[in-house]
């Protein structure tokens, strides 16, 4: 009862945040949905971060470092990649966003392609994509508040009541109450994972080294890519898919219009990878859990931190480590929540119906909150994958919006607006269809050799997505010539 | 292609690269096992490396 006492003091902390980052500012769409343009690095960098530390990490890169071993890895890698590509990338982004008055990633292609429809478009895959992302937010506030409760509030209940306060939680806050829990989240997550991650090697193994080589005596190969299956050519495909799919994500890509100036991407492009490293106690965490506390299957891999919390601390600690936890869901799944509810209303209601105001989308982004809360409830009862499965869905379906985006930042128009539509559909209904039929490519096609049948199939989907453009978009260009201004060039 | 583009692909080869050769556990380093001690090298070097870059780019000169 101390533990859930102590999660429960958490969220309350977060909540007077939320409120007092709301004071003096008139919360209209602007002010909600991107800070009225005017966060400085620090702010920007705790957002981004924000996104970045989620419960993914937390519970499920422990979850993957004790289910899967060595494939978890990957995790650590993906995310340089992107801050590489963010260095040019963002800024060019920023500034074009800027100079249009850009609320959301729609926006972005309805401008650059000068489509509504295909702002359209990239809104439903972007709430689509978003939907396995919030389903794993609840099922790690789902996790933690049961396990805190040590078992006396139902896994469902736990979940039912994560759902609520976060859906309250944004209604009252929008992204400066993000802004602000992030800073505290940070701060306490940090803390936390480099306790666990260097406590608990060292308790019960005596050191890092000493923990690794009994790993290794225990499970031969763990600690290593295997040969078939999460083999290297999987490894690398899945680094390449995230990194691609890293900024796509519809949030991720708000959060960017945030910032005050385009040297806020640059300097915090240099300082994230170093935070990054932050996974490495998570991965520590959950490799100690390995020989600790064995028999962990499936999905319930993702309890496996909190388990080790349990049977090694105290329950004011376990409190301390589950109201991280908390926040790590709380953060993103409100930024997830008011990204997916403004894209809704704005995006795609507002298309259909164009004489909407902006106080009447507003109002409408919020009530939709609770409607999107409820969808994302109904698939975390009614699915089975772990965490990290389920942001990897996330991936392959926003990865498939990153094409269409870089070519649009090229001086002179290289693809067409039907090129970017046909490419982003193809992806999306390769990824859908393997998704939801299962299939792998190994049963699909024995004959590749192994390496590329161990691809992940979200790249699969990203080539199809890449053909289709090319061809589409010269034959639609034949028929027409090029027309509007050109747009902005990148600055190399 | 300037000489600082390429610096930013270094990185990122070692990191793709390092899933076929540094893929063993031995030799460990620091306690880690050598993939996981390359991923981590890895990623310091991205930091490092766009640091430089961040030094280097004339975009970033200009009074704030």
């Amino acid at each position: 009862m101390t533990a859930l006492l102590v999660v429960a003091a958490t969220v309350l902390v977060a909540v007077a945040l939320a409120l007092r980052a709301r004071r003096g500012h008139d919360m209209n769409l602007e002010q909600w949905s991107v800070g009225g343009r005017g966060f400085g690095s620090i702010f920007v960098f705790l957002l981004m971060a924000g996104e970045i530390y989620t419960t993914f990490t937390f519970l499920g890169g422990s979850g993957w470092a004790y289910g899967k071993g060595g494939p978890a890895f990957y995790i650590l890698c993906y995310g340089s990649l992107a801050f590489v590509m963010s260095y040019w990338l963002l800024p060019t982004v920023w500034r074009y966003a800027k100079r249009r008055n850009l609320l959301s990633q729609a926006d972005f292609y309805t401008a650059k392609f000068d489509s509504p429809g295909l702002g359209v478009l990239v809104s439903l895959v972007g709430v689509v994509a978003l939907v396995p992302y919030l389903v794993l937010q609840l099922k790690g506030l789902g996790s933690i508040v049961s396990e805190t409760s040590g078992g006396s509030i139902p896994y469902a209940w736990s979940i039912i009541a994560g759902t609520v306060v976060l859906a309250g939680y944004v209604t009252i806050s929008g992204v400066r109450g993000s802004a602000w829990t992030a800073a505290l989240k940070d701060v306490l997550i940090l803390v936390v994972v480099v306790i666990l991650g260097i406590y608990l090697p060292l308790h019960y193994f005596g050191g890092f080294g000493a923990m690794f080589h009994a790993i290794d005596a225990a499970k031969p190969g763990f600690l290593t890519l295997p040969d078939k299956g999460m083999s290297p050519s999987w490894f690398v495909s899945t680094v390449l898919l995230s990194a691609f799919g890293f900024y796509m994500w519809p949030h991720s890509f708000g959060a960017v219009y945030t910032a005050r100036d385009e040297r806020v991407f640059r300097r915090n492009a240099v300082v994230l990878p170093l935070y990054q490293l932050i996974l490495l106690f998570v991965f520590f965490a959950g490799f100690a859990a390995v020989l600790v506390v064995p028999g962990l299957q499936g999905s319930n891999g993702d309890l496996s931190l909190l388990r080790i919390t349990t049977k090694t601390f105290d329950p004011w600690f376990v409190g301390v480590v589950g109201g991280a936890g908390v926040l790590t869901a709380l953060v993103p799944g409100s930024l997830i929540l008011m990204t997916s509810a403004t894209m809704l209303a704005k995006n795609i209601y507002r298309v259909a119906r164009p004489d909407t105001t902006d106080r009447q989308v507003g109002t409408l982004a919020k009530i939709l909150v609770p409607v999107v809360a409820l969808i994302a409830l109904y698939f975390t009862f009614n699915g089975g994958d772990t965490i990290v499965s389920l942001l990897l869905m996330g991936y392959s379906l926003v990865t498939q919006l990153f094409p269409s985006m870089v070519l649009s930042l090229c001086k002179r128009r290289v693809v067409t607006t039907a090129g970017a539509a046909a490419g982003i559909v193809v992806g999306v209904v390769i990824v859908a269809a393997f998704t939801i039929s299962g299939a792998t490519l190994t049963g699909l096609a024995p004959w590749l050799p192994q390496p590329l049948k161990d691809l992940n199939t979200g790249v699969v989907a990203l080539v199809a997505n890449v053909v289709v453009l090319a061809l589409v978009t010269m034959i639609t260009r034949r028929h027409r010539a090029v027309r509007g201004a050109p747009t902005e060039a990148v600055t190399v | 292609m300037r000489l600082r583009h390429l610096l930013a692909a270094l990185p990122v080869l070692g990191m793709l690269g390092g899933a076929f050769f540094a893929d063993r556990t031995e030799p460990y380093v620091l306690g880690l096992p050598f993939i996981l001690f390359w991923m981590v090298a890895c990623v310091v070097l991205t930091s490092v490396v766009l640091a430089v870059i961040y030094k280097l780019d004339p975009a970033n000169r200009s009074g704030e």
